[in-house]
């Protein structure tokens, strides 16, 4: 029978097939192929394992970071928050006594855990990745079955290296065309959500296909993928291709020799079949695509950056229209205002969303040679040590400094605001996170999702800006340090 | 975990759609390393706002909250759930849930029913016309029952279940052990591990 591709990676993972049939039905138990475990979400979990007498059966397939607590200045010193130094310290206690591998605060290999995974090879296609975490659905970039789970989920997947999960429904995500200049993957992803909504994945998980998608890098499909959960969706693919193969190859985990040639035929197979059918298909034309931005407080609300803040009215459900009230009020928006209009205090560049090389990249490449508007503040932080490393051999931190950005050590950081990085009460962000709920970033704070070259071009002007709204930066400027 | 089957107590009417996890419990009570006493934490933002609905009498003391359609999206924390029965809630009520909470409340006894949107705004009404009013809400009929209200909840039958017979998880597992073993045999080789640590030269 023609299989989609969530199903084949799902059939390959089967421990023991669930009892029953259509409504009656059990959960299928399947095996897990890699554990991402960071210091929020497991306390609980090795707790549970401890009091319960119970092993971590699978260290040699579970790996630790330290990522949402740390600091993102001052990483020599002690961490000053006092709970938040208890969390981390209770993650390297446990490590050291389940035997999980843990890259701590000043590893090189230390950062945002779904930055780290992929990074290090260990995410490759068709596995099953499961963290206590629901941006999990980032690592569905190369063909994986990824989840986000709860703490209870954790210590399940800690003790038996399984879970119970219920089958799942298709959603094809079609996105054909050329994105134009100043257009990129985060753009995709905000206006999939604004047109499905975000409860409109929920219960599915979602291949993103067609022309557009294909031409992604490995990076650009990540943060396409790593939002399906604002979608609601269970979690998202892109079938494997060159692409992947050619970012994975020669990764510290990515398979060796005769290995290497019998994964990649195994990966060749991880594609949806013709003839296979999805529950629901949506479609997207790459061609006309604006960049896209949040004006209210979840990310499906979002319009393009040419656009209008919406009036409540706009929306014919009840709850909509509620919701859009509320938002606009705690945005501290007047409906009919250009997008263009609104003045950000600060933005930032950064989380697992946007945090790679390409992202810094293609911020880099707006700023170079500009001013930033001096009332801005701009934070840019990596997403993982490696990352930083890595930008600073390129010169992209010097780029930022002399912009006079904030140059900082990777993490989480403002995404969600458990370190010290966050807004004050009133404060607007332009940010390239995920998430732009009531108090996200820092209590009172107000959240403008946008692409990393939105984020630049907004740090420049000030106000919600693309690239191509900006004046031409001096020529002997234009061309990046390392253009070759 | 604690059998659920049948709970009746006072309604408390959260009209608001997409009530994200942040809201549930917001990110600085994350950093606690117990599993209970979150129970300050719920709403911790909205409740600083004294007209907000679980600073009224006599919502405050309420235990089945009747919420807007996708309760519980964004951030996959369990602590959102833990707050919520920290607090006193034995049940949620919507007509959508996000998926990642609506599979933490069912780990934890905490009863995610899904309703018409229909029932909830006429529950709704009947908690806001006469506050203080007590829903039952019954896992093994279910249906939910609020003054002359009588509407039908789905949920899925293995949550329902494990719910009724308050069964552990991992024990259920545990009990296919051979199965595991066997799949494991089973992995090919070019499969990673994080074992031995091979680090970028």
């Amino acid at each position: 029978m023609a299989k989609t591709l969530a199903e084949k990676v799902w059939d390959a993972h089967v421990v023991r097939k669930g009892d029953g049939e259509g409504a009656n039905a059990q959960p299928d138990l399947l095996f897990i192929d890699l554990h991402l475990v960071h210091e929020v979400t497991s306390p609980q979990a090795f707790e549970g394992l401890r009091l319960a007498g119970r092993k971590l059966r699978r260290p040699d397939l579970t790996i630790a970071t330290e990522d949402h607590n740390t600091p993102t200045l001052d990483i020599d010193k002690p961490i000053a928050d006092l709970t938040s130094r208890t969390q981390i310290q209770t993650l390297r206690n446990n490590c050291q006594e389940f035997g999980v591998r843990l890259h701590s605060l000043g590893d090189a290999e230390q950062g945002i855990v779904h930055v780290v995974g992929p990074q290090l090879g260990l995410t490759q296609p068709g596995m099953t990745v499961v963290c206590g975490d629901s941006h999990t659905s980032t690592h569905g970039a190369f063909g994986a079955l990824a989840m986000g789970i709860g703490t209870s989920e954790v210590e399940h997947v800690m003790a038996t290296q399984t879970l119970s999960l219920k089958p799942f429904k298709t959603m094809a995500i079609n996105v054909e065309g050329t994105l134009r200049s100043g257009v990129s993957a985060k753009d995709i992803i905000l206006a999939v959500i604004a047109k499905i909504g975000t409860g409109g994945g929920q219960g599915y998980v979602l291949e993103y296909r067609g022309s557009a998608i294909r031409a992604l890098s490995m990076e650009a499909r990540m943060t396409i993928c790593n939002m399906s959960i604002e979608a609601g969706a269970r979690a998202g693919l892109v079938a494997p291709d060159q692409t992947t193969y050619d970012y994975m190859y020669g990764r510290p985990h990515a398979p060796q020799g005769a290995d290497w040639d019998a994964a990649v035929e195994y990966w060749n197979t991880l594609s949806t079949d013709d003839g296979a059918a999805f529950d629901v298909e949506v479609d997207l034309d790459a061609d006309t695509l604006e960049p896209f931005v949040t004006w209210g407080t979840n990310p499906g609300q979002g319009v393009s950056l040419s656009a209008k803040v919406p009036s409540p009215d706009d929306f014919g459900d009840e709850n909509a229209k509620a919701a859009a009230e509320r938002a606009l009020q705690y945005m501290g928006l007047e409906a009919g205002t250009p997008m263009k209009d609104i003045r950000v205090d600060t933005v930032f560049l950064g989380s697992c969303t946007n945090s790679r090389m390409e992202d810094l990249r293609a911020a880099a490449d707006v700023i170079r040679g500009r001013t930033k508007d001096p009332a801005v503040r701009m934070l840019v932080v990596p997403g993982s040590a490696r990352v930083r490393l890595e930008a600073e051999a390129e010169g992209l931190d010097k780029v930022f400094k002399d912009f006079g950005a904030e140059w900082r050590f990777a993490g989480c950081s403002m995404c969600l605001g458990m370190n010290p990085d966050q807004l004050e009460v009133g404060e607007r962000c332009a940010s390239t996170s995920n998430r732009n709920f009531e108090g996200r970033q820092g209590k009172g704070g107000r959240t403008h999702l946008v692409s990393p070259v939105v984020a630049a071009a907004t740090a420049v002007r000030g106000t919600l800006s693309s690239p191509s709204d900006l004046d031409p930066a001096p020529e002997s400027a234009a061309v990046r340090v390392d253009a070759a | 975990m604690e059998k659920f089957t049948i709970h009746t107590g006072i309604g408390v009417p959260l009209r608001q759609s997409n009530v994200d996890t942040d809201q549930i419990i917001p990110a600085v009570y994350l950093k606690r390393i117990t599993r209970t006493g979150f129970e300050d934490a719920l709403f911790a933002a909205w409740r600083k706002d004294p007209s907000f609905i679980l600073n009224q009498a006599p919502f405050s003391a309420g235990s089945v909250l009747v919420a807007g359609p996708d309760f519980g999206t964004g951030s996959s924390r369990e602590h959102a759930v833990w707050a919520l029965k920290d607090y006193g809630f034995k049940t949620v009520l919507s007509s959508r849930f996000a998926d990642i909470f609506r599979g933490n409340s069912g780990k934890q006894g905490l009863l995610a029913a899904e309703l018409a949107q229909d029932d909830i705004e006429l529950i709704w009404k009947e908690l806001e016309n006469a506050p203080g009013t007590e829903v039952t809400v019954d896992l093994v009929s279910k249906t939910v029952q609020c003054g002359n209200i009588v509407a039908p909840f789905e949920i899925d039958d293995y949550t329902r279940w494990r719910l009724l017979e308050g069964l552990d998880d991992i024990g259920l597992t545990l009990k296919h052990e051979s199965d595991i073993t066997a799949y494991e045999a089973t992995r090919p080789s070019f499969k990673p591990k994080t074992l031995p640590a091979r680090l970028s030269s």
